[in-house]
């Protein structure tokens, strides 16, 4: 982990890629709390890490898979219910293309 | 005495001898609600109508003589992250306001065929992400114990309910402290089990690797009757465990003699408040006269839990909120000209200013070129932390430390600086990341009448004796037993 301050033109490209947009001010607020927030990170680098294995999930558990059977679930009206942008069994979104 | 201010244990048996009824019950929980819940702000929404139509049933199923389920007329508050079929659940969040979710989560199915009643979704810092409630979008909770402080986080809402007699038991879910830490601050008793102990099918997702539902209640037994319910495998959630679910309501009732309780040393150093100290210290010396050996012991990589945890549920925070977009359910900007501006406005409007530092934070950590260093290195560091337990738990049979740094603490104190809000679930942290078990109950209270809590780890799947321990505790301890005097002349901001 080099010691590297996080600039506004990472937090820009960071917040394109979280689809989140700031103000000039937010941009700046946020440079300057991720700076000090990373800054306390790097504590981390005063381990040697290099031979320990990384932990995802406590129980080592072999994948679970269920039987391919076709099983009752929710209807497509409770599924299609949870907002009013439904149109004839879709959920309507701007243009994409 | 008013029929909420009793356990479930008590309300059950009353039930089955016939001296109350179910209704007689929800009467009253609703009667404090109405009395108390504009000081609290402990609930977001209220199913009356529903809770009576269940008690009703329960009440039909005495006349009859039936057999009554385990948890038959009791009164539960559930944390607004957990989906009840139709009732709105929001997440403390803007971005889910109105979204009612068609199907129930695993606990709560298990916990309706066990007769509970569900009686309103609690209030929560936005999407689990704090540790005071004040991160909710609706507004904070205030502590019962003194109303111009905090309940702890982010299931402030359900700690509060049930301190304050608004609810028999309540559920919270834990990510680095989220049920431990307000059930301290609250004075109440509170449970995270093992990870993959209970089903997150139907949990709103927040970190998925460290996500835990448990229960908060009045006291162990109660605690061990929701266990009970909700605890074993789902086939819907394929992190849950294939492991039996014992019963903890016999086993807590066997004595202590034969434990052995380690102390990490490294959650006494500075930080900590001198009244919680004293309070931990005469909390062993009880432990040590009930038969038990108690002596240090040294988690040497402490220090690394809190930078690993905000790297590693950050991280994971970022993935699974991405699926806020506007697109199928919640909040969706107006005035959108495309699809991406649709997706940014939305959530950018949507969510509140901690959760975009997480996301930012775990988007940056998870990036190309920084995953190795920030990411990887921390899931490296969780193995170490794990190994710190491992290593302890082949000499010792459970853990003893302070649940939080400090009492509640008052309200906008800690929110100038995320790192100091970030420091209250020091002693939490290390358990989630861990994946073992903690719970966590009330060993005294301040010289400002606020409680302390005492937390109780155990090795992963080892519930029965970290239960066993708090029930032997509470059972033989001298904290006076009180409750909060909810007074509303102490309170700022009036109704």
């Amino acid at each position: 982990m080099t010691k590297k301050i996080i600039t506004k033109k990472e937090v820009e490209y960071v917040a394109k890629l979280a689809k989140l947009e700031f103000s000039e001010e937010e941009k700046e607020e946020f440079t300057t709390q991720l700076n000090s927030i990373l800054e306390y990170f790097y504590k981390l680098n005063e381990l040697d890490t290099k031979d320990i294995p990384p932990t995802a999930y406590i129980i080592s558990m072999p994948n679970l898979l269920n039987e391919d059977k076709v099983e009752p679930s929710l209807s497509r009206e409770e599924v299609l219910s949870t907002n009013k942008y439904i149109r004839k069994g879709y959920f309507q979104v701007p243009k994409i293309i | 005495m008013t029929l909420n201010q009793l356990t479930a244990h008590e309300i059950t048996r009353l039930i089955r001898e016939k001296k109350v009824t179910a209704q007689e019950v929800i009467l009253d929980i609703f009667d404090q609600i109405d009395k108390v819940d504009n000081l609290i702000k402990a609930f977001l929404v209220l199913t009356r109508e529903e809770a009576f139509k269940q008690a009703k049933g329960i009440d039909t199923k005495v006349k009859n003589g039936d057999e009554l389920p385990p948890l038959a007329g009791v009164a539960i508050a559930i944390k607004d992250i957990l989906a009840v079929q139709g009732v709105e659940t929001t997440c403390g969040s803007k971005i889910l306001k109105g979204f009612i979710p068609p199907y129930n989560a695993t606990v709560i199915t298990r916990l309706k065929e066990a007769g509970a009643i569900i009686i309103g979704k609690t209030n929560m810092d936005e999407f689990a992400m704090g540790s005071s409630t004040e991160n909710s979008a609706f507004g904070p909770t205030y502590n019962p114990w003194d109303l111009e402080r905090v309940p702890g986080g982010s299931s402030g809402g359900s700690a509060a309910a049930v301190a304050a007699d608004e609810t028999i038991v309540a559920l919270g879910t834990d990510t680095g402290g989220s049920i431990r830490q307000p059930a301290s601050l609250c004075g109440m008793v509170g449970l995270k089990p093992t990870y993959g102990r209970v089903s997150r099918y139907g949990l709103i997702a927040y970190a998925s690797s460290l996500d835990q539902i448990g229960p908060i209640t009045k006291d162990v037994i109660d605690c061990t009757l929701a266990m009970k319910v909700i605890s074993g495998i789902d086939i819907h959630d394929s992190t849950s465990a294939n492991i039996p679910v014992p019963d903890y309501l016999t086993s807590c009732r066997e004595g202590i003699e034969d434990l052995k309780i380690g102390v990490p040393q490294e959650y006494f150093i500075e930080g900590i408040d001198q009244e919680v100290k004293i309070a931990i210290d005469r909390a062993l010396k009880l432990f040590e006269s009930l038969g038990a050996k108690i002596e240090e012991v040294s988690l040497p990589h402490t220090e690394y839990s809190l930078p690993a945890y905000y790297l590693i549920a950050t991280a994971e925070a970022s993935s699974n909120l991405a699926r806020y977009d506007g697109v199928q359910y919640g909040y969706r900007a107006d005035n959108y000209k495309d699809l991406l501006f649709m997706y940014k406005k939305t959530r950018s409007e949507g969510f509140g200013d901690e959760v975009k530092r997480r996301i930012m934070l775990g988007t940056y950590a998870l990036s190309s070129g920084y995953y190795d260093a920030y990411y990887l290195k921390a899931q490296k560091v969780r193995t170490l932390i794990k190994e710190d337990f491992d290593k302890a738990f082949e000499k010792y049979d459970i853990l003893i430390t302070p649940t939080s740094p400090t009492p509640a603490f008052k309200l906008n104190e800690k929110m100038a600086d995320p790192l100091i809000m970030y420091l209250s679930d020091i002693y939490t942290i290390p358990i989630n990341l861990a994946g073992i078990p903690a719970i966590s109950l009330n060993c005294g209270y301040s010289k400002n009448n606020l409680p302390i809590g005492l937390q109780i780890i155990g090795k992963p799947f080892d519930e029965e004796t970290i239960i066993r321990a708090a029930y032997n505790f509470e059972q033989n301890n001298d904290v006076e037993k009180k409750k909060p005097e909810i007074n509303p002349a102490r309170c700022k901001e009036e109704a």
